[in-house]
């Protein structure tokens, strides 16, 4: 509830309608170059460039805000849900992904290949389909690249389990030492999740090349290969998003930012840390596991 | 009362164009997104104008199928994402800080982006309309096989839907954060005012729903340009999944545009009733029970696609039980209304407009919810009947009430009654003749999106045409109406309606440029709503 300090209402900026203009030039670069124009690439650095501006801009200015203590309790708990409610809307753009991938496997495969009212659907269609998880027959086997085999859950997935549950661990502990006014305990835990963070994405980067190349298995291998790589695509990202913004914090903290009470921005980005910590055991069961 | 206000100005007022493109400033930032809507109203009308202009006589007149039909896809997409969800996220902005005592919204800098991502998004869509391949034209729900048939608007058809999603999904956030961590001291959640209980639910229904939707047109963009097979059987897809998603996200999208106006209407029966409203805790928990119910009833919206028998029922069902908190709000509002000392100023006209016409639309959606009689009435001018009476009728309706009702507090003057009264009158008239006789029409056999139709509808389509084009042209009264307000008029006092309760009124009109800066003393007097 309200306290009686006065709310931070910052000055007019101009890093929202510039965020927003940035914003369009991406996204007018990214479907130019879907159509094809041969100014596109030109467009989306352009506009790559700008959104990355108006990020370093914005935080920059609320980092300065931040150090010069113009923030109340109050406007630290208004942070606190936006950051939250933020990761919410994440979990439910991966929602939607789970939600392909669950119906493909308990809907759309077995009725393509005759279970329940799918009868006729498998008669007239394609007869001699059979449901299959993994999928690496298609049931028009013509426009699909068919995969020679699928990753493997207990090989790289999870070692690279086994490395983000670590980097949720290490991330705490550097978030114990914080608390403890520990500073060098701080740096070193937290350059330790920066770097399995990145060793992540690296394995994960390996074993792409090692999908895409040697087991054919592609975007366009059908709905399995489909799942696969937009649910580890999106995930992937996140963690290379979440890395970055780790490093982030990692620079701020050798400048001797955040002290042992006021510490939100470390916060944000460990909840942001737990999250593709989180997604990832939901992929590793249902895409790489059973 | 302005003791309330503490205007002590050690903010400068900003001034010119930075005091608009760098605002932080709620009021501002609300007043940018009402005009923005009020704009996009107008677009996305002319395009209905040009529709009922199509559909005047049987045969094909003005526009070729293929425009009509982008007319059709893009109306839809410019009514719903340009002109109710910023109208009502408009009013939030103006109204929420005000109603609960805050001094600004939570987030005063991400609040500027989530409107100014507006313009910039709907420049993407409607820049559709000029390219190769022509707009967007399979329908605003965007259903793959067709929508992957799109030329070169089908990357800035999908990317317009991305950057709405982001500045509608930094708006719930504002909200929330608004609502639950800056209320003045004594404002519990169960004595806010209803406006702002709605709007906080809806902002719970944007954040779970719209990254769904972006989720779901970013599987159409892989399907298109990277191979995937997420809609395409024979890859072991299925395009009725594409629909499974859309319509998770397209159910709980109705009630984001007819909550806040639940809201509005259950803050202006009251005032002009000159009694507290009936039921308010029952309100409160109807919304939310609404909200809830309103992520299971997805697949009502496709009952001829398919599906198993069970699904078809769990769906009816469930849809079914939506009309009972839907009942308990209509019958609050009568029981409000009830041996209360009424007058019928517009606002109130509207309101009442509302209730009425909104059930109308709600009696048709209860029609359509029910499985076997839906395969008649599916994608027939019964449903474009049923979701124009809920949503122009309704929502629309209800955000004309609530610019009514609170233009006194935004321009410091009264609005012309008797222009407000006609401007009612002709609305309500027209609307009805607009879209009463596409019932008969759609019982009766004719699809949507079809630019032509059978001699048989010939006399019904001439009539809801007529009524169309008079809608259209007493929209531009209410245009003059606003203007002629905000430049004069009579004074409006603080307390601008005799019966209206609540914090916004113990602030001046107009409001000034900062108000609550620190929080006001709350009295009982100030919650009886």
């Amino acid at each position: 509830m309200a306290t009686k300090d006065i709310y931070y209402v910052p000055e007019g900026s101009k890093w929202p309608i510039f965020g927003s203009f940035a914003l369009f030039v991406l996204f007018i670069g990214g479907a130019l170059l879907f159509n094809g124009n041969t100014n596109a690439h030109t467009v989306l650095y352009i506009g790559v460039a700008l959104v990355a501006y108006m990020f370093v801009g914005w935080f920059n200015d609320v980092i300065g805000e931040s150090r010069s203590g113009k923030y109340s309790q109050q406007v630290d708990v208004s942070f606190r849900m936006g950051m939250g409610w933020f990761i919410f809307s994440e979990v439910m753009f991966f929602a939607a992904f789970f939600g392909a991938l669950f119906y493909a496997r308990m809907f759309s495969i077995p009725w393509l290949g005759g279970l329940g009212s799918g009868t006729a659907t498998h008669e007239f269609l394609w007869s001699t389909f059979e449901a299959a998880w993994p999928l690496s027959v298609t049931p028009d086997p013509t426009n699909f690249d068919q995969p020679k085999d699928v990753i493997p859950a207990f090989g790289v997935p999870a070692i690279n389990t086994l490395i983000l549950l670590t980097s949720g661990v290490t991330v705490t502990i550097a978030h114990w030492a914080l608390k403890a006014n520990k500073r060098s305990t701080l740096n070193l835990w937290l350059a330790a999740t920066v770097i399995l963070g990145f060793v992540f994405v690296y394995f994960q980067a390996e074993e792409y090349a090692h999908a895409y190349g040697d087991l054919n298995l592609k975007l366009s291998s059908g709905i399995y290969g489909s799942t696969f790589y937009m649910l580890t695509g999106f995930h992937g990202f996140h963690v290379t998003m979440g890395a970055v913004m780790l490093l982030v914090i990692l620079l701020r903290s050798f400048k001797g930012h955040f002290s042992k009470k006021d510490h939100f921005a470390f916060e944000a980005v460990a909840w942001y840390w737990h999250f593709v910590d989180v997604v990832w055991l939901g992929l590793f069961i249902f895409v790489y596991w059973v | 009362m302005s003791t309330l206000a503490h205007e002590h100005d050690h903010h400068h007022s900003p001034s010119g164009l930075k005091r608009w493109f760098f605002s932080t400033n709620h009021k501002d930032i609300g007043t940018l997104y009402l005009i923005f809507s009020l704009m996009m109203f107008f677009i996305g009308g002319a395009m209905a104008m040009i529709i009922r202009a199509e559909l005047f006589q049987p045969g094909l007149q003005f526009v070729d199928p293929q425009f009509y039909n982008s007319m059709v896809t893009v109306h839809a997409l410019i009514m719903i994402f340009g002109a109710v969800m910023p109208a009502g996220v408009g009013l939030a902005n103006w109204m929420i800080p005000l109603m609960i005592g805050a001094p600004d919204m939570a987030l005063p800098r991400m609040n500027n982006m989530s409107f100014w991502i507006l313009p910039f998004g709907f420049a993407l869509l409607i820049s559709t309309l000029f390219m190769n391949g022509g707009g967007p034209a399979g329908g605003w729900t965007m259903y793959p096989p067709l929508v992957l048939q799109l030329g070169d608007a089908f990357p800035f058809l999908i990317f317009t839907v991305h950057i709405l999603g982001v500045s509608s999904i930094m708006g719930a956030i504002n909200i929330i954060a608004t609502v639950f961590n800056m209320r003045a001291p004594g404002m519990t959640l169960m004595k806010m005012p209803l406006f702002v209980w709605t709007w906080v639910i809806t902002a719970f229904l944007l954040i779970a729903s719209l990254p769904v939707l972006a989720g779901a047109v970013t599987m159409l963009l892989t399907d298109k340009y990277f191979g995937t097979s997420f809609f395409s059987a024979a890859g072991g897809g299925d395009p009725v999944l594409f629909q499974h998603i859309f319509w998770f996200f397209g159910h709980p999208e109705v009630y984001i545009l007819a909550l806040p106006a639940f809201g509005i209407i259950s803050t202006i029966i009251p005032t002009f009733s000159r009694k507290p409203l009936f039921g308010y805790a029952s309100m409160v928990y109807a919304t939310a029970s609404i909200a809830i119910l309103s992520f299971f009833v997805w697949a009502h919206h496709m009952f001829t696609v398919g599906m198993p028998i069970k699904g078809e029922l769990f769906f009816m069902y469930a849809t079914m039980l939506i009309s009972v908190p839907t009942g308990v709000k209509v019958f609050n509002w009568m029981a409000t209304m009830w041996k209360g000392a009424m007058t019928f100023e517009t606002p109130m006209l509207f309101s009442i407009a509302f209730v009425i016409l909104f059930t109308i639309g709600g009696f048709s959606g209860l029609m359509l919810g029910i499985t076997p009689v839906d395969f008649q009435y599916h994608d027939t001018y019964f449903v474009v009947a049923h979701f124009h009476y809920v949503l122009l009728t309704g929502a629309v309706f209800a955000l004309m009430a609530a610019v009514y009702y609170w233009l006194p507090k935004w321009t410091g003057y009264m609005y012309d009654e008797k222009l407000g009264k006609i401007h009612f009158w002709l609305s309500t008239i027209a609307a009805n003749v607009l879209f009463f006789p596409q019932h008969f029409l759609g019982l009766a056999g004719m699809p949507r999106r079809i630019p032509d139709y059978n001699i048989q509808f010939a006399d019904f389509n001439m009539i809801s045409s007529i009524g169309g084009f008079a809608y259209g042209l007493s929209q531009l009264l209410f245009v003059y109406i606003v203007i002629k307000c905000a430049l004069g008029g009579k004074k409006a006092k603080a307390q601008a309606w005799e019966g209206a309760k609540g914090l916004e009124w113990t602030v001046p009109s107009p409001a000034p440029f900062h108000t609550f800066e620190t929080p006001p003393k709350l009295t009982k007097a100030m919650l009886e709503y």
